[in-house]
């Protein structure tokens, strides 16, 4: 079985790509579950269920990273899908800690912009972006060509690696190149290993101490004169 | 080499199909889409931008010297050679006016040591058209309507150099249309022209006529057409000069009418 996570900021698309890719592998012969990770609210896994007739599973991070949520569940996730004998698992994530990443060694990651969010952002998603295989732009059908190419070049220039596709996934335009990239994906093995590295540790914050100032904190603290260092207190 | 490139049809809105099966565009060409409102002008230009294979809404297709084009096209900037303006008149991006076009010249063309030359010569060519002058540091987001197409005609022009450009409604856009006109026809390429103006489709070497999203008909400028477009584009250069007036603030008592009169 081949694995598929697919990120992105909300509402740039995820959802409509996916569900061309999976209109488009269903056509292929292929069977597709599908599962969707968010914090607290998604009807993906009905919407699916309801217009493919697939197997199809969401889980709440709550109050867990969903990136590290995704980590937790996804041993089990990968044994519900194989369970039902789907050749290929699609797993949409709201990839909303921008310091996380929602990918893993050994499954295909996607990324979905939309061409319409400002050159900013490909610099702003950080590990979402840099660590994915794939980077998908949606919306071309509202920006200029020239708008577009740009969009692309400055995705290109904080990934350099990554490879770009652009659709409209309104009408499922320049699907295919993502299907045929989740074909040459190798079967996700047995063991995982998420992408990346995780972030720093654990704060006091994090752990229910509410007041505010670092000199109330201990562990990992930071005064603002400081843009990048942490140091152990 | 770019030589032709081909539109094969697909279906109208309703699934009837393109009334013409095939049209083969030569370098050189100058072409009109013509058609109501809604009738699915823009949807053909998209389908040639897309180099549609049966993947779009119309069932079209777009062959580049007779065969089907390399993904390149599709994926790399830089190999493209079709130059798309649209009918946008409003840019979403954040960057200056001046980032916008290093960039994109960076990206569509192989020589870096060009850059700054392709830069200036783009907002020379813009600031031909538009009223007000863009200034290079100005965000793309405060451009004007206006001023938004006639960026994106000297980017297409200057930064693109495509052989091919397909151009939405550039009529519309509140530049000076005879000036664009003239500067474009400098450049020899395959133009294929959305439009609604009698000038530009009188000027074109044939129009394609849509109607409910499909192609209906081919219509070539005939004799009787050409000796017309003398007079249209009187008319037209008059209109220009009212128009010019009223956007100065002038008063129209005075006016010549003697050459429609
Ligand atoms: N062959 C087709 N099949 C399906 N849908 C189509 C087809 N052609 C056009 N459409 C749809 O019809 C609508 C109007 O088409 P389009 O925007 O191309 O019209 P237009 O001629 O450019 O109009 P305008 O003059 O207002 O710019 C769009 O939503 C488009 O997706
Ligand atoms: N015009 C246009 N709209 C799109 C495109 N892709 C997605 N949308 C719209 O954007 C909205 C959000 O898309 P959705 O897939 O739900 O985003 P998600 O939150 O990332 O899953 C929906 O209204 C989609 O119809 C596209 O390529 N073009
Ligand atoms: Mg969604
Ligand atoms: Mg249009
Ligand atoms: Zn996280």
């Amino acid at each position: 079985m081949k694995l598929a996570i697919c990120a992105g900021p909300a509402t740039s698309g995820k959802t409509a790509v996916l569900r061309h890719v999976t209109d488009k592998l269903l056509r292929a012969g292929k069977k597709v579950a599908f599962l969707k990770i968010d914090v607290q609210y998604a009807e993906e896994d009905e919407m699916f269920a309801e217009l493919f007739g697939i197997p199809t599973r969401k889980v709440y991070s709550g109050e867990l990273c969903p990136d590290h949520c995704n980590v937790m569940v996804l041993g089990d996730a990968i044994q519900w899908a194989k369970k039902n004998e789907a050749d290929v698992l699609l797993v949409e994530t709201a990839g909303l800690c921008l310091r996380c990443s929602p990918y893993v060694d050994g499954g295909l990651g996607l990324v979905v912009l939309e061409a319409t969010s400002g050159m900013n952002l490909p610099l702003k998603v950080g590990p979402m972006l840099s660590l994915a295989d794939m980077a998908v732009i949606t919306k071309i059908d509202r920006v200029s060509q020239a708008e577009r190419e740009v969009f692309r070049a400055r995705i290109q220039d904080v990934a350099p690696s990554v490879l770009i596709r652009e659709v409209n996934a309104l009408h499922g335009i320049g699907i295919d190149p993502i299907v045929e990239q989740i074909d040459a994906t190798d079967e996700a093995p047995e063991r995982m290993l998420l992408r990346g590295n995780p972030p720093v540790g654990t704060c006091t914050i994090c752990v229910g101490k509410k007041e505010v100032g670092w000199q109330s904190h201990f562990g990992v603290v930071r005064p603002l004169e400081n843009q990048t260092f942490y140091r152990g207190e | 080499m770019i030589e032709s490139i081909s539109l094969l049809g697909g279906h109208g809105r309703g699934g009837e199909p393109d009334l013409v099966s095939r049209i083969d565009f030569q370098m050189g060409d100058v072409v009109s889409i013509v058609g109501p409102t809604g009738s699915g002008k823009t949807t053909l230009i998209n389908d040639m931008e897309l180099f549609a294979d049966g993947n779009t809404p119309t069932g079209r297709r777009v062959l580049v010297n007779g065969v089907r084009p390399p993904a390149e096209f599709r994926n790399n900037p830089a190999a493209n050679p079709i130059a798309l303006i649209t009918q946008h008149t409003s840019f979403l991006s954040d960057l200056p006016v001046r980032e916008f076009l290093k960039t994109h010249a960076r990206i569509r063309s192989a020589d870096p040591s060009r850059i700054a030359d392709t830069v200036s010569r783009t907002l020379a060519f813009a600031n031909e058209l538009t009223g007000e002058p863009i200034v290079l540091e100005s965000r793309m987001t405060e451009l004007s309507g206006g001023q938004s197409r006639a960026l994106l005609i000297a980017d297409a022009t200057i930064v693109c150099d495509t052989p091919i450009v397909l151009l939405d409604e550039v009529e519309n856009a509140g530049i000076h249309r005879s000036r664009a006109l003239e500067l474009l026809r400098e450049h020899r390429k395959v133009f294929i022209f959305v439009t609604h103006d009698p000038r530009i489709a009188l000027l074109s070497d044939y129009r394609i006529v849509m109607k409910q999203g499909a192609i209906t008909q081919l219509l070539h400028t005939d004799e009787q057409e050409r000796r017309c477009s003398v007079t249209v584009g009187r008319v037209d250069d008059m209109m220009s000069t009212l128009r010019e007036r009223i956007r100065l603030g002038q008063r129209l008592q005075d006016f010549e009418m003697g050459a429609v009169a």
